[in-house]
């Protein structure tokens, strides 16, 4: 019920304008795979998606920031946030694995395939999570999202936040191809995400 | 408050700009008349700009000038978020920033609020205060490279979109000999001055111009759009005389005043454009149309009127 709250909240924040490229708004299965600046990336792109879009997409965030405390932990659910434990990986309880088993064949994912938040400007290697996820399931439509500006809007470290312009560009949709090897692909998912940033 | 003087320049307006709509969309429609149709564009958000621009003064107006000192909060408080967006700050500056975002703003505003009397400190808050906060706060944060540069930049955007624009909501708590409690009335007519030589010297400018004032900072401004946007503007305000406190010479240096400030403002924020290398303060941000584009030459003028304004017509 808060849902439509929290995205308005977020899109008031982060002043964020939305520009779809040669991309539309669509229910079918996707993974947006975006730059990681900003704790409120997942929460500002989940918030740039129509609202029949956001009931079906679920952002991956880190399960130790969004369990800290009751706000975050109630953000979390709200936004209906796929959280992943990062220092409890096993081999039979791949993320993977576990994103794959949440989201069916009716959802969508938000991932920051950067792993953790790059500090400088540029967009840090790509981890392979993003080409599992493919190999295993090859009908996934893989969107590059470029966020720009939100790690000035909340740097690292920060807790308050400074309410500057953001722009979130979604870009055409890609696939993983048959036989591509592993680092061919991340670095051309990366360079799909880069690209965005000058158009 | 509605009384006759008021209604008849409400009115005026709406007539003015009813007109302007006809005419753009007649232009718009006929396309092979051999107008550019990048300009019936321009023309058109313009209009669309000014429309919205008079439903939200009006709507304010009506509510009273506690609403219309919200509003123009909220419109700095818009056009500090584009300025700053486009000047490159540091990861050091973030916490000054919050609390020039949040503290600054909003005070320098509550203070206008709370009128003329606070007139002695909401007219140093920035200049002085400001001033010698945000230095230390950045210093504080530890990270000194482009120090001067990056406060300086910081305390302009503070002055121009903040600082500047307070003095336009400012006007109506003066206290102006025999004008009591049509004060609502002089802001209207100050900003629809500024806005009237905005377009003017536009379409003087597109009219007659020839000479570039300086090519390299606006391909649109001329010399002659100047003189032709100030001489008509000005003559409309000495037209206009009769609604505000001033006589019709005052009236019109009033709004000579005022045209010239605006040329300034405009000058001067596209300077800074340019230097970012941007065209509008809204390209960055597609969809908004730039908040700061449009109050760019109200900043400039709003100080410089409130002034001359207490200075002359007011018992202080």
């Amino acid at each position: 019920m808060t849902g439509p709250l929290l995205a308005a909240l977020a899109r008031l924040l982060s002043g964020a304008s939305v520009r779809w490229i040669d991309c539309q708004p669509d229910t079918c299965q996707r993974v947006y795979f975006a730059n990681h600046t900003s704790h409120l990336d997942a929460i500002v792109l989940w918030s740039a998606l129509p609202s029949a879009l956001r009931a079906i997409t679920r952002p991956v965030a880190a399960k130790d920031y969004w369990e800290k405390g009751a706000v975050r932990r109630y953000m979390a659910r709200t936004f209906n946030a796929l959280l992943i434990d990062r220092t409890d990986i096993k081999v039979h309880q791949s993320p993977v694995d576990m994103m794959l088993r949440e989201i069916g064949h009716d959802q969508s994912l938000i991932v920051f395939p950067e792993g953790s938040r790059a500090t400088g400007s540029d967009i840090g290697e790509f981890k392979s999570g993003l080409y599992y996820l493919s190999k295993k399931r090859p009908d996934l439509e893989l969107v590059p999202v470029h966020i720009d500006n939100l790690n000035r809007v909340l740097p690292r470290g920060e807790f308050l936040p400074v309410p500057l312009l953001s722009l979130l560009s979604f870009g055409p949709p890609m696939w993983l191809e048959a036989g591509e090897p592993k680092n061919d692909f991340l670095n051309r998912a990366r360079e799909a995400v880069r690209r965005l940033k000058d158009l | 408050m509605l009384d006759v003087k008021t209604l008849s320049l409400v009115g005026g307006v709406l007539a003015l700009l009813a007109g302007a709509t006809t005419i753009g969309q007649r232009l718009k429609l006929q396309p092979d008349i051999g107008l550019n149709p990048a300009l019936v564009e321009s023309f058109n958000l313009r209009i669309r700009a000014w429309w919205l621009m008079c439903t939200v003064l009006a709507a304010a107006f009506l509510l009273g000038s506690v609403a219309t000192v919200v509003l123009f909060g909220l419109i700095s408080f818009w056009a500090l978020r584009e300025f700053i967006t486009l000047t490159p700050t540091r990861l050091g500056d973030h916490r000054t920033l919050f609390w020039v975002f949040f503290l600054f703003t909003p005070l320098q505003y509550v203070l206008v609020g709370l009128g003329a009397g606070q007139y002695g400190l909401f007219s140093v808050l920035i200049p002085v205060y400001a001033f010698l906060f945000i230095p230390a706060r950045v210093a504080l944060a530890g990270d000194y490279k482009r120090f001067l540069e990056r406060t300086a930049k910081i305390q302009a955007g503070l002055m121009v979109c903040v600082y500047c624009l307070s003095y336009a909501p400012a006007l109506l708590s003066l206290n102006i000999k025999n004008y009591e409690g049509q004060n609502p009335r002089l802001l209207f007519f100050f900003v629809l001055v500024v806005q009237l030589n905005d377009v003017l010297q536009f379409a003087w400018g597109k009219l007659l111009g020839e000479h570039l004032v300086a090519p390299a900072i606006s391909p649109n401004r001329t010399w002659e759009g100047f003189f032709g946007g100030i001489a008509s503007a000005t003559l409309i305000g000495a037209g206009l005389w009769w609604a505000t406190p001033f006589e019709p010479w005052q009236a019109a240096g009033m709004s000579l005043v005022i045209s010239v400030m605006g040329f300034a403002g405009g000058m001067t924020m596209s300077a800074i454009k340019r230097d970012r290398g941007v065209k509008d303060y809204g390209t960055l941000v597609v969809g908004h149309g730039g908040v700061l584009d449009r109050i760019d030459s109200i900043c400039f003028a709003a100080p410089v009127f409130y002034h001359l304004t207490r200075y002359f017509f007011t018992q202080h």
